[in-house]
């Protein structure tokens, strides 16, 4: 009852292909858990990700997110329930290079009524998240294209706990860093989602990160699609 | 709101592209906004010249010519019709008066006209304005000239000054009236019409300085001398006159006289009402006026097709971008929505530049068409019509925006946050 996530025997095959590239008999995530998905490339991580996301919908099964099945909403709705109760970091290239850093964090509260009044001042929760994640204030009003790819992917990290979602979604965001930084970044990461209430799912084949979280799963072991020989 | 601000922001981002399409459609938008403006103001500058005159009589000839000719003074002049015909015309009922006008001399490249005081009495411009003198009075004597606004200006005339006639039109001329000169007594206020561009002598003159010139050419020795001339003036009344302007006591009796006089036995004339022969010049240009506007208009949907081009081709770009956005809330339609935003942006640009454009190359080119045409162009701004046809146009810009529109909300469904690079 009080996971954030429940998947209970999800079937996905992308339009026009036979083979499923998720099939998925059970998988949940607490509330505040932060759970590391592993799993090689072409294991379906990705894929995953979208159909938690509500971007794609299953052919069968159920995911349960916040309490609501998602195939009970409808295409808008599932729009809204993501800005509402996700928050999303990508690999790299997360942010809007023609907007400033401030401007970039605040998004998601411009999409979600939700989110913005969680965050209350949007301005001042996203000053907040910023120093917290240890970005300095000269920083802030700059275009985000000038910052680097440690400092960008920080930026990303503060957009997607503003207005505290119950879940951050993470697409193997330390990819492109360094270990030096990676660790640093998962610091930070992880201290601003604890303060946030939220649950973390985090995507990587970076078995190494693994042992800092609540919970590591094996996607091919619980995946039956697998990945093609 | 949230969204035309990140559309003007992403505008603001690519302004190098943006700007030349806002240009582009603003350039399109200024030649139809031209065209359009300079076609009503080029008609309502020849209503302007013709406003208080019922009929122009003249030899038989095309009423449009007679028109042009009499009182525009474009084409080569034709017939003469006799004094006698002149009397006849102010002998009918219902005439109130009548304005000869001869026609044939010049000055440094204007018209000389010649007429009599009713001229000044009765001839009416633009709203049934009666002409008003600058400077100085109407003619007083034999030798005397009027001259309109854009010959005192442009010849830096004033009243006092003496001038030459020079026999026959055209810049240069080889044959001038060196024995007869004349005095400038008034200026004229100015009309907005060709009146602005012609000098005025009394009738009479006209026929003094061209005794002894009977051949085409002055005859050596021939010819009156001033003093001569003023007492014998009469004498020499022109035979013949170019036009007659007529004003009815009573608008409904022009068709009437109209079929009457060009039914005249006594010697063939072509009668004309000016609006209706305006009219039928309106249909004689109105093929080369489609023939513009279509042009604009081509040249308008080629400037929305340029800005549908380059949204088209940013949209790869854009990918990223657009799966940004979802991640973090935007709705498909909303993604779509940006699109059109961004191109009701660019047009509404390229409206407020084009008008501004047009509005700027009328008001530079107005002293130009004032000179050369006689034609004055006010900057009225777009009529209401116009004004419907400048708000279809952003609807169009807004409706070919829908292509790459629904191909990015296709892409984004499609997508999903799943691109990479």
């Amino acid at each position: 009852m009080n996971a954030v996530l429940a998947i209970d025997s999800l079937r996905f095959a992308w339009p026009g292909e036979e083979r499923p590239v998720l099939d998925i008999d059970a998988f949940s995530v607490a509330a505040g858990e932060k759970v590391f998905l592993h799993g090689p490339s072409g294991s379906g991580k990705s894929t995953l990700l979208a159909a938690v996301g509500a971007l794609v919908v299953p052919q069968a099964g159920r995911i349960e997110l916040c309490g609501s099945d998602l195939a009970t909403l409808s295409r808008g709705g599932r729009d809204r329930f993501r800005a509402d109760h996700l928050g999303v970091i990508f690999q790299q290239f997360n942010l809007l290079p023609w907007l400033d850093v401030t401007a970039n964090v605040i998004l998601p509260c411009r999409f979600s009524r939700v989110r913005a009044q969680r965050a209350g001042n949007a301005e001042a929760a996203a000053r907040q998240l910023l120093s917290a994640m240890d970005l300095e204030e000269s920083l802030w009003q700059r275009r985000a294209d000038t910052l680097s790819v440690g400092q960008q992917q920080r930026v990303a990290a503060a957009r997607a706990l503003i207005g505290q979602p119950e879940l951050v979604l993470a697409d193997e965001p330390t990819s492109a860093l360094d270990a030096d930084r990676r660790d640093r970044f998962l610091d930070l990461l992880f201290e601003r989602v604890e303060a946030a209430g939220s649950a973390l799912l985090f995507v990587s084949h970076d078995l190494e990160l693994g042992a800092r979280f609540d919970r590591v799963v094996e996607l091919p072991e619980i995946n039956r699609a697998g990945a093609p020989a | 709101m949230t969204l035309l601000r990140l559309a003007w922001r992403s505008l603001l981002n690519r302004r190098s592209t943006v700007l030349l399409t806002v240009f582009t459609i603003g350039l399109s938008i200024a030649l139809l906004v031209m065209v359009e403006q300079l076609r009503t103001d080029v008609r309502q500058g020849f209503y302007r010249s013709v406003s208080g005159t019922d009929l122009i009589v003249g030899a038989r000839t095309a009423p449009v010519q007679l028109l042009l000719n009499t009182v525009f003074g474009i084409g080569t002049p034709g017939n003469n019709i006799s004094h006698e015909s002149l009397e006849y015309i102010e002998e009918q009922r219902m005439v109130e008066w009548t304005i000869p006008l001869l026609i044939g001399d010049s000055h440094r490249g204007e018209r000389v006209v010649g007429t009599t005081d009713a001229f000044f009495e009765h001839y009416r411009y633009a709203d049934r304005q009666p002409l008003e003198l600058a400077a100085g009075e109407p003619f007083t004597d034999l030798f005397d000239v009027v001259v309109g606004h854009q010959v005192a200006r442009r010849f830096g005339y004033a009243v006092g000054d003496e001038i030459h006639l020079a026999h026959g039109g055209g810049n240069v001329s080889l044959h001038e009236h060196e024995e007869h000169p004349f005095t400038i007594r008034g200026v004229l206020e100015p009309t907005g019409t060709p009146v602005d561009r012609n000098l005025y002598i009394p009738m009479t003159a006209y026929g003094v300085i061209h005794v002894g010139w009977e051949s085409g050419v002055h005859r050596p020795g021939s010819g009156l001398d001033a003093d001569e001339a003023r007492e014998h003036a009469h004498e020499h009344e022109p035979e013949e006159i170019s036009a007659v302007l007529v004003g009815l006591t009573a608008p409904a009796a022009v068709f009437g006289l109209q079929r009457s006089l060009n039914d005249y036995e006594a010697e063939p004339l072509t009668a004309v009402m000016p609006g209706i022969t305006l009219q039928q010049l309106w249909r004689l240009t109105g093929v080369a006026e489609l023939v513009l506007r279509a042009v604009a208009i081509l040249v308008v949907i080629t400037g929305l097709l340029g800005m549908v081009t380059v949204l088209l081709t940013t949209l790869n770009e854009r990918r990223r971008e657009m799966a940004i956005l979802r991640a973090n809330g935007a709705r498909a339609w909303q993604i779509a929505a940006l699109l059109v935003f961004e191109a009701g942006l660019i047009v509404l640009g390229g409206l407020v530049l084009g008008i501004a454009m047009a509005l700027g190359a009328i008001v530079a080119l107005g002293p130009w068409l004032l000179d050369v045409f006689g034609l004055a162009v006010g900057v009225t701004g777009p009529e209401p019509w116009q004004w419907a046809v400048l708000g279809g146009i952003f609807l169009v810009g807004l409706l070919v925006a829908l292509v790459p529109a629904i191909m990015a909300y296709r892409r984004t469904l499609a997508d999903g946050m799943q691109v990479r690079l």
